[in-house]
């Protein structure tokens, strides 16, 4: 201690030195800017960011899932979270960062470049937004693979109880390449739509749009799972899908206020926003479904949680909390609509309403971050627009929507997309995986 | 000797299981089972879409007893298990032809 507090003083007094002997060119001359350092408040909260979104996938929304899926497929269902957390890994890592947040030089507007394959380049002490962030740049792509890892992973949600492992981990493998690396570059990584003044400050159209959307062509191309419309397909366990939902929102907080890539007052404001705007489309969907059906229901309440907190996110870091509150309540009824009611009408199967929360969330929440965008917030959102917030989302969806549906038609050609009818009766956790929870 | 087989409301097993306690049985098999009568089911709603539950949990209850002994259960267990609403249950009693004991190898009315 002792040696300590004298080492302590003693830099202290030559640094005090050091100022004194710098000579009067000081008021000559503006000072050189020093070298951007690390910062590490900042780099601690993305570092701890990181691991929230990483569990908002395993396991949220492995479980939030995983309860609303018929027994029989329950651990099929986990393991494709699971599975998709460890293949985008090895994808991201290799190149999926790189064409997502590189220059791509003469493509830069559509696809970033190859420089940093595998990480190439990088290093410890690199920065990511150096002058601005100051966190270190593997930080940033591990924040950015996680993002990179939920996306997928939501899209499951459509294709639940129906498609084979092997035709999931092809299509995934090729989708997070050929969909999510580019739309992540449009936005955020130095494209079209970032240049244009698309506001999305998490992930409204990269992650929520995206997978909604492609979830809806899943659904539509693999068809219906075998008896829907005939057969109980009720969740099988609704304590495991709030447990899920329950992580998601708590991870949730480092998908939002994380997106700041600064521990400061704009993440603290997208924290609020993202519980405000919960707790109200939660409460807005319960109380919708009370009306309809008489009573309020726990799928009820944990979805509309989740519907908000993705109508959120676009707008997040900038709205304010009273502008996050009606997106929330918007965001409950509206995906409540659509996940009950547009879902029945149109006569699609959407397992797990990945285009009803996802899509139709997303979709809510990017057009009012063009309404709500409160320059006292963030001054980015200054020239908020909603026809700029509109060509973002159909841009998006277009991209998403061809691209998905292309990647299936060729993993049909490989290996076909859904198991028999046998196998998908007996169910994917024995057929696909051999194993079984059932006693 | 006969094999008594009752359908009851879950709700009712402790208290079968004293009536028959206290006629000196002392043994006895129970199974979590589905299943309906007169009773309807329920409906459950999952966002927007109903299911109808047509079958209702139950238990079954097994015993093995003497001849002499049977209409008593029978009346001890549709006291005991008797709520008076729809649903609740049904007895069968079933001509048993052999009972042995696994530890000891004894048949018949010891084994009982």
């Amino acid at each position: 201690m002792k040696l300590n507090n004298t080492l302590a003083a003693l830099g202290s007094a030559l640094g005090a030195l050091a100022l004194l002997a710098v000579p009067a060119l000081a008021q000559d001359a503006a000072p050189a800017t020093p070298a951007p350092a690390l910062d590490t408040g900042n780099t601690a909260w993305m570092l701890t960011s990181t691991a929230l979104v990483l569990m908002m996938t395993i396991p949220g929304l492995a479980l939030f899932y995983g309860g609303m899926v018929r027994r029989k497929n329950v651990l099929a269902t986990i393991m494709q979270s699971f599975a998709i957390t460890c293949l985008i890994t090895i994808i991201w890592f290799v190149v999926g960062y790189s064409i997502a947040f590189t220059d791509g030089g003469p493509t830069q507007a559509w696809l970033g470049g190859f420089s940093k394959i595998f990480h190439n380049g990088i290093t410890t002490a690199t920065l990511w937004a150096p002058g601005v962030a100051n966190i270190p740049e593997f930080v940033f792509s591990m924040f950015q693979l996680t993002f990179a890892i939920i996306t997928p992973a939501l899209i499951a949600g459509a294709f639940a109880e129906r498609m084979k492992f092997s035709a999931m981990l092809i299509f995934m493998g090729l989708w997070s390449l050929i969909v999510y690396s580019p739309i992540a570059h449009w936005v955020w990584g130095g494209g079209f739509l970032g240049g244009l003044g698309v506001l999305d400050f998490a992930g409204g159209t990269v992650v929520h749009i995206n997978a909604g959307v492609a979830g809806l062509v899943c659904a539509l191309v693999l068809g219906k799972r075998k008896g829907f419309g005939s057969t109980n397909m009720a969740p099988h366990n609704l304590v495991i899908s709030v447990i899920g939902a329950s992580l998601l929102w708590v991870g949730w907080f480092g998908f939002n206020a994380g997106s700041e890539l600064a521990a400061d007052g704009l993440a603290g404001a997208a924290m609020l926003n993202t519980q405000v705007a919960t707790a109200a489309a939660g409460l807005a969907w319960m109380f919708v479904e009370w009306i309809v059906v008489k009573k309020p229901s726990v799928l009820g309440i944990i979805s509309g949680a989740v519907a908000g907190l993705v109508a959120v996110t676009p707008a997040s870091g900038f709205v304010n909390p009273t502008g996050a509150l009606v997106i929330g309540i918007a965001a409950g009824i509206l995906c409540y609509l659509a996940a009950a009611h547009m879902k029945k009408m149109f006569g699609y199967d959407d397992s797990l309403d990945a285009f009803g929360v996802h899509g139709v969330g997303g979709i809510v929440g990017a057009l009012l971050t063009g309404v709500f965008a409160d320059p006292t917030i963030n001054s980015l959102g200054a020239n908020h627009s909603i026809v700029t917030q509109l060509i973002g989302i159909v841009a998006t969806i277009v991209w998403t929507a061809v691209a998905s549906f292309v990647i299936l038609m060729v993993v049909k050609l490989l290996v076909g997309l859904r198991p028999s009818e046998q196998d998908e009766e007996e169910g994917l956790d024995i057929t696909q995986h051999g194993e079984s929870v059932a006693e | 000797m006969k094999l008594v087989i009752a359908i009851i409301k879950p709700s009712r097993l402790e208290e079968v299981r004293q009536a028959l306690n206290s006629l000196d049985v002392h043994g006895m098999t129970v199974t979590e089972v589905k299943g309906y009568g007169r009773q309807k089911g329920h409906s459950e709603i999952y966002r927007g879409t109903e299911y109808a539950v047509h079958f209702l949990p139950k238990l079954k209850i097994e015993i093995a007893v003497e001849d002499a002994q049977s209409d008593a259960i029978v009346s001890a267990i549709r006291d005991s298990a008797q709520t008076g609403r729809i649903g609740d249950g049904k007895i069968f009693v079933l001509d048993l032809l052999a009972v042995t004991r696994i530890r000891t190898g004894e048949t018949g009315a010891a084994a009982l």
